[in-house]
């Protein structure tokens, strides 16, 4: 019964909502008597309240005490005359002039600041001021108020003393409105800093990123096993040569003028090398004759470059301080200047660590090719043997060393002997396997790898990655920059890849198919094709940066959500206020900016 | 569509001693079972005009694009010039195809470039790789695009946009490009299927030209009968991946139009 059955599942499915949807009820705790109670609505019409008068601008406020005596109780003898208006300015009178503690007399003033109010004082000769009621005055700065007298009884005259306080001047901006602004500029620059960064290292991930340009290589067996071993090496060696270098240039860096010879030593220096180790833009690329001569002066042109590198940091950090000191108003321009020279020095052994990375993974690659080319099948499958054991050996040593440093393991054994045995055996299991001229998916690989981190550092919200960041770096905007920039590399190489995976085939084929390499492909065919999806996706990022950095303050990261959350914790709502209302400005015009633009650049 | 009662008598010395180009039992399986080309073997002169003809999904694409490796045949050998292209390592591949020029149906130039960077595009297998990153072209080659450019009457068009150009200028910045490269061969990928008859003569005209006075060898896949006729010195046909024709294109009977198209084919033109 094909019917029944029908309405069955029909049934069940409702049912199974209906579970569903009171499961959910119970765990999100849906409390309507909380939405009716009076105090809970007192306390939110207390917030909108306060929500709907930010704490942006405030008057200048004059106080103005007008006092009147009174005696209680009333003096023996004849009645205190009541007090005389005097020629000018507010005053007020008492009637009667005198009382009993607690009895209860009429407080009428005159000429005061219309639509005005302030506390109505009782002062005894102790001079402590006791509340006693209000004033309001009406549009004619007239108020008539009655007010019981205090059990304070004395022979003297006390007195009664109005209080009112008038603005002075025109509205300016509160401590509270300038640290918003303070704030807000602070949390747009953070969103700049952050999308920077983030753009800068997503461009060149997200050509690795990119299954259409990663698919089709391929490389044979000895170039991978070659790769792994030798990539290592070449991270280190990078990193080693950017130290000794340093070392060297250090000696110089006491005196900017040597630092500045020095920079235009090496400049002249790399560029003759430059002249020597490539051939002018015409000339073909040949190989052998002079190919000793290119290597000497590429060698020597790399020292020079990165000995000017650091000159040049030297530089920018001495000509920051300089300048720090003579521009005034604008020193943080000498800060930036002395920063990028930090900068500089703090990126170059990441930068020779990569390009020596590169090389080597250059010379795996031609090496293991001519490997595979040259030898006989058996001869190929014995080196390819080795090379697999020897690969997998590194491999699983450089995972060893890693967990061994996280948890702290410093047995020789566990971290590398045993990897290293494992390693082995696994990646002679794989050489085994493999035909011996088998050409690997090496790309394939790469990508695939590139999007799992992409993919998993993506899951994690920039609001969780500043709290490991405020450990490292302090509380405040410079850890949100590093989170959002950290979580922008990973959005942005994504969005960007699927551009790159988009992109037109045509021109590629046509600039491969005139002899181009995969290099000048990517720069003739690729790049012109993605810059406008590129900025569009740039811009779209910094709109979504500068909503996170509003709120990455909460976590420690910065900005104005670090102000906003000290107001809400303070329960100072009218000055939360504020921020909430600065923060919805700025993020609607970052939204109608970005989008502007980006209809400019499509 | 023309009427092809008068075909031009080829003026030039075909030498038929050493082929510039021999293919030689070339297969192409795709991934997906698909045999794109099943044992194709023929031979293209020096300075022939070779139109290859057959149906959409024939495997004319592929036999073109096998010659240059931009698709990987799965048999079979190309010899350019008596080397073996199918053999070559990454280096001798490049330098392989350097030496042919590609025209292909979509033009493919990069949209977003100017026509000159297009043009410059076909000296990418010769110039210095490091260089050319950035954009830098000796100062031989940009006059020389600048020749080309004029050579397909687009001298004024050098600084615009390739997408602000029309199809059939598109296709003469393609054919410049090509021309870019020294070519021995051009292999032209339905380069007239994409325009109109008038421009279709246009660009095979220029082709024509380029055969004739630069004596480069042409390659040409076409859907029309009446332009094999009109420009081709010999023609090969395929019908499902297989060669079934390789003659003169007044060898083309009614029965052997039938065998390239099949039974329900009718000529036009």
């Amino acid at each position: 019964m094909p019917r029944f059955t029908h309405s069955l599942l029909t049934g069940l499915i409702v049912v199974i909502i209906v579970v569903i949807y009171a499961y959910g009820f119970s765990v999100t705790q849906v409390n309507l008597d909380e939405l009716d109670s009076p105090d809970r609505q007192q306390s939110l019409t207390r917030i909108l309240r306060a929500l709907a008068r930010p704490n942006f601008f405030e008057f200048d406020q004059e106080e103005v005490a007008v006092e009147t005596p009174v005696w209680v109780p009333c003096p023996s003898g004849e009645p205190p005359a009541p007090s005389v208006a005097p020629a000018s300015g507010p005053y007020m009178t008492v009637t009667p002039a005198c009382g009993d503690p607690n009895s209860e007399v009429t407080v009428e003033g005159f000429g005061f600041a219309p639509n005005s109010s302030g506390p109505l004082n009782f002062i005894p000769p102790s001079g402590v001021s006791l509340q006693i009621g209000r004033i309001e005055t009406d549009g004619g700065g007239h108020f008539l108020t009655t007010v019981e007298l205090r059990d304070r009884p004395n022979a003297e005259a006390q007195m009664l003393r109005a209080i009112t306080r008038t603005n002075v001047g025109g509205p300016h901006l509160s401590q509270n409105g300038r640290d918003t602004i303070d704030k807000i500029i602070e949390t747009v620059f953070m969103a700049l800093l952050a999308t920077t960064l983030g753009t800068l290292l997503a461009i060149p991930i997200s050509f690795f990123a990119a299954q259409n340009l990663m698919r089709t290589v391929t490389s044979p067996v000895p170039s991978v096993a070659l790769s792994i071993i030798l990539a290592p090496a070449g991270v280190w060696l990078g990193a080693r040569f950017a130290g000794v270098v340093q070392e060297m240039t250090a000696l110089l860096a006491a005196q900017p003028l040597f630092s500045l010879g020095g920079l235009l030593a090496a400049g002249a220096v790399a560029w003759l090398g430059l002249r020597l180790a490539l051939p002018g833009a015409g000339e073909e690329e040949e190989r052998g004759d002079n190919s000793l001569i290119r290597i000497v002066s590429g060698a020597v042109m790399a020292v020079a470059v990165l000995a000017g590198a650091y000159f040049l940091a030297d530089l920018l950090e001495a000509a920051g301080v300089w300048l720090a000191t003579r521009l005034g108003l604008f020193d943080f321009v000498g800060d930036f200047v002395a920063d990028i020279g930090g900068i500089i020095r703090l990126l170059l052994p990441v930068v020779c660590a990569l390009i020596g990375a590169g090389l080597f993974l250059g010379v795996a690659g031609s090496l293991g090719q001519w490997i595979a080319e040259r030898f006989t099948p058996a001869t190929g499958k014995i080196v390819n043997l080795i090379l697999g054991a020897l690969a997998g050996a590194v491999l699983l040593i450089l995972l060893g060393l890693g967990v061994g440093w996280l948890y702290q393991i410093t047995n020789w054994r566990s971290i590398i002997l045993w990897p290293g045995v494992i390693g082995g055996i696994l990646g002679l299991g794989v050489a085994a396997l493999t035909p011996y001229n088998a050409s690997l998916p090496t790309g394939y690989v790469v990508y695939t790898v590139t999007r799992t981190i992409l993919n998993a550092l993506r899951s994690v919200e920039a609001l969780i990655m500043v709290i490991v960041f405020a450990v490292w770096v302090g509380i405040g905007p410079f850890a949100g920059v590093l989170a959002l920039g950290l979580h922008t590399v990973a959005a942005l190489a994504k969005l960007y890849s699927e551009q790159v995976e988009s992109i037109m085939e045509g021109p590629l084929e046509a600039i491969l198919a005139t002899g181009a390499n995969r290099l000048q492909m990517i720069v003739y065919a690729v790049i012109p094709q993605i810059i406008p999806p590129y900025i569009s996706f740039t811009m779209y990022r910094w709109d979504i940066n500068v909503r996170m950095s509003t709120i990455i303050g909460f976590a420690g990261g910065g900005g104005i959500g670090f102000l906003l959350q000290q107001n809400i914790n303070l329960l100072n709502y009218r000055s939360a206020s504020a921020q909430i209302l600065a923060i919805a400005i700025v993020v609607s015009l970052m939204d109608y900016l970005s989008s502007a633009l980006r209809q400019r650049t499509l | 569509m023309l009427a092809s009662a008068f075909y031009p008598t080829p003026l030039k010395l075909t030498i038929a001693v050493a082929p510039i180009l021999r293919v030689e039992h070339l297969t192409k399986v795709y991934d997906n079972r698909v045999r794109a080309l099943d044992d194709v073997s023929f031979d293209v002169n020096r300075g022939e005009f070779l139109a290859v003809i057959g149906l959409s999904g024939s495997g004319k694409s592929t036999l073109l694009r096998c010659i240059n490796r931009l698709v990987e045949p799965t048999s079979g050998r190309v010899l350019l010039d008596g080397t073996d292209v199918t053999g070559a390592n990454d280096a001798e591949l490049r330098r392989a195809r350097r030496r042919i020029g590609m025209v292909f149906q979509h033009f493919n130039l990069v949209h977003r470039s100017s026509v000159l960077t297009n043009v410059l595009a076909g000296r990418l297998g010769y110039v210095n790789p490091i260089w050319s990153l950035i954009d830098r072209f000796p100062k031989d080659d940009i006059a020389k695009a600048h020749v080309q450019l004029e050579r397909v009457g687009l001298a004024d068009k050098a600084d615009d946009r390739a997408d602000d150009l029309s199809g059939g200028q598109q296709q003469r910045v393609g054919i410049a490009r090509a021309l870019m490269q020294d070519p021995d061969v051009i292999l032209a990928d339905e380069p007239v299927a994409s325009l109109d008859p008038v421009l279709a003569h246009s660009i095979m005209r220029h082709l024509d030209e380029i055969n004739r006075t630069d004596g480069v060898t042409v390659l040409c896949s076409l859907h029309f009968l009446d332009l094999v006729h009109e420009y081709a010195d010999r023609v090969i046909a395929l019908n499902e991946g297989k060669l079934m024709f390789d003659g003169l294109p007044a060898e083309i009977d009614d029965e052997k139009f039938k065998d390239i198209y099949g039974k329900e084919a009718q000529r036009v033109g």
